[in-house]
């Protein structure tokens, strides 16, 4: 077995998710499914091979840089337009700091 | 105008000709798209305001005798991954549900600074993961051409909209094979341009060494106008390619293919069998009428490609997806502290594949795993880049199949990821070594389910790429059958 249920929900501490035990279980079974068909990587050789960390760059090194020159961004309004709670300007989240 | 079949240069011979206006085309578009989207679910949003407004821009234009541009007046949709200022944009996604985009994608102002008309947001997989449109937090696409069946994915809306013709062109993005294995389902031409041939900037990201933007058309001449326009270095992109665009479809021209090198990798071949089969071989027939010399080549690494690719784009999914947190973004379900709100979100937002690829993405990149999994994987892309190199030096272009296999029912593969994952096999090799990739249609089976021929070319050349889909579209006469 690649993964147990234990591991499945230390995972999903990891990722901030919350998982009901129907879908950790599932999540288990079929996890561990995908991650033994990818062990089949391992039936190759690749200790000679440089990892492809770039997909293509053919610029040179700075030639993404701009001049460093101020310009319009988003506004505050616009930035936290979306946001379900916020107020003066700020996303409001669940207190975090007990006075 | 009979909309549902028009082209780019009918659109524009109309224009000109005054047998219509650009407002009365998107009013055309608008409606039309009314009443076609309850039999598909493709479009998830029209924007009317939008449409029109940019429509009488085009006319006042005309009227003052000004250029209207290259798209002037296409009636266009823009999968709903790609942000449109002040026009909601989901991705598919019910944690999205709400969303109101506060700028435009780069490749959206591109397209309507050309006098392109945007008419509607359509309807994909959740974040864009998946191969069929049935991950949507909205409900299904199906496929115009046979209801009962999937459109494809994960930009299923944008090919349905232009194989149904309530949009001349759209916008879809690919990963893994979201342009081209809709455009292969629905019968259309879908085009992966090379890796940073289109700014990203506005497409919510995914996979971000893998994301691309890209056309779907119902020519190829159309969809190599729309990539000319959309193309193109872009500040906001440091990842957007300096190379100059060339002009697509005047390098069409009618220009020739003779002697022109075509490959066909051995692996993508074995245990290819059935209609899908024996149609890429009428096609690769077609090819060599037309004067292409075609030979059998090796890619070796291909086998290792969907385990390398589910690897690396779960794991860049894993991250790219962490922002949506519940603060930021529209959906938030409380809990006690941060952490279960975030905890909380997360878990109610998400559909069961994002929380899959969440999952696996996060496991292989989780400390005592990163070398086994990720790096080994980014080793095994490079084997995968390194072949097609090799290839490339034999040959001009690689034809393959799209899929495996025409549209499927809905329903038949969703509860299997594994044996979904496996049906990306012949496109995520492109999306992987970064090449240009489209699918050109290359007949129906029996049952009347259309079938795409995958051809590749090396970086940058989508010229190269497009005269030779120019030359079968117009010599196997498929396109539109």
């Amino acid at each position: 077995m690649k993964i147990t249920e234990d591991e499945v929900r230390y995972v999903a501490d990891l990722a901030n998710l919350r998982l009901t035990p129907e879908e950790t279980a599932r999540m288990q079974k079929e996890m561990d499914g995908i991650l033994g068909y990818m062990d089949k990587l391992n039936e190759l050789d690749t200790s000679q091979v440089e990892p492809m960390a770039q997909v293509l760059y053919g610029a040179g090194e700075t030639a993404t840089l701009r001049a460093d020159i101020g310009r319009a961004t988003l506004s505050n309004e616009d930035a936290v337009g979306n946001a379900v709670i916020s107020g003066g300007g700020y996303f409001k989240v669940p207190r975090v700091i007990e006075r | 105008m009979e909309i549902a079949k028009l082209s780019m240069d009918e659109v524009g011979a109309g224009l000109r000709a005054k047998q219509f206006s650009a407002v009365e085309l998107a009013r055309e578009a608008l409606r039309f798209a009314e009443t076609e989207n309850p039999k598909t679910n493709a479009y998830l949003r029209l924007c009317p305001e939008r449409a029109l407004a940019t429509a009488a821009r085009v006319d006042q234009k005309l009227a003052q005798g000004e250029d209207p541009g290259p798209l002037a007046g296409v009636p266009i949709a823009v999968k709903d991954v790609i942000l449109t200022r002040g026009v909601g944009s989901t991705c598919g996604s019910r944690l999205l549900a709400n969303y109101v985009p506060p700028y435009d994608a780069t490749a959206v102002s591109r397209l309507e600074e050309a006098g392109g008309v945007i008419v509607g947001k359509t309807n994909c997989d959740e974040f864009a993961m998946g191969s069929s449109n049935e991950n949507s937090a909205f409900g299904p696409v199906r496929n115009p051409v046979d209801l009962e069946r999937v459109p494809g994915g994960s930009s299923g809306g944008s090919a349905a909209v232009v194989a149904q013709g309530t949009a001349v062109l759209s916008l879809g993005s690919d990963t893994g094979g979201s342009i081209r294995q809709p455009a292969s389902f629905c019968g259309v031409v879908g085009v992966t341009p090379t890796y940073g041939r289109v700014s990203r900037y506005g497409l919510v990201a995914f996979a971000s060494s893998l994301d691309h933007i890209g056309p779907f058309a119902r020519t190829v001449r159309d969809s190599a106008r729309l990539l000319s326009v959309i193309a193109g270095r872009d500040e906001m992109d440091s990842t957007s390619a300096f190379a100059p665009v060339p002009d697509y479809a005047a390098a069409l021209n009618g220009g020739g293919v003779r002697g022109l090198k075509i490959g066909l990798p051995k692996e993508y071949f074995a245990g290819l069998a059935s209609e899908t089969g024996d149609l890429i071989h009428r096609g690769i027939e077609a090819l060599a009428k037309l004067g292409c010399e075609v030979r059998e080549i090796s890619l070796p690494a291909t086998d290792y490609a969907i385990a390398c690719y589910y690897i690396i784009a779960t794991a860049e999914a894993s991250s790219n997806l962490a922002r949506y947190d519940g603060v930021r973004y529209t959906t938030r379900v409380d809990g006690d502290t941060l952490l279960e709100m975030y905890r909380n979100s997360r878990g109610d937002g998400f559909g069961a594949e994002c929380k899959r690829r969440i999952m696996l993405g996060t496991y292989v990149l989780s400390a005592g795993y990163y070398d086994a999994y990720y790096l080994k994987a980014q080793k095994v892309r490079a084997l995968i880049a390194r072949d097609f190199a090799a290839a490339f030096a034999e040959v001009d272009a690689i034809v393959t199949p799209v899929s495996p296999f025409p549209a499927f029912k809905l329903g038949e593969k969703l509860d299997d990821p594994l044996e979904m994952y496996l049906s990306d096999i012949y496109t995520i090799t492109g999306d992987l070594a970064g090449i240009p990739c489209m699918s050109v249609p290359c007949g129906r089976t029996a049952a009347g389910l259309p079938v795409g021929m995958q051809i590749l070319c090396n970086h940058f050349n989508e010229a190269g790429m497009f005269r030779l889909a120019d030359a079968f579209e117009r010599a196997g006469g498929f396109a539109g059958e």
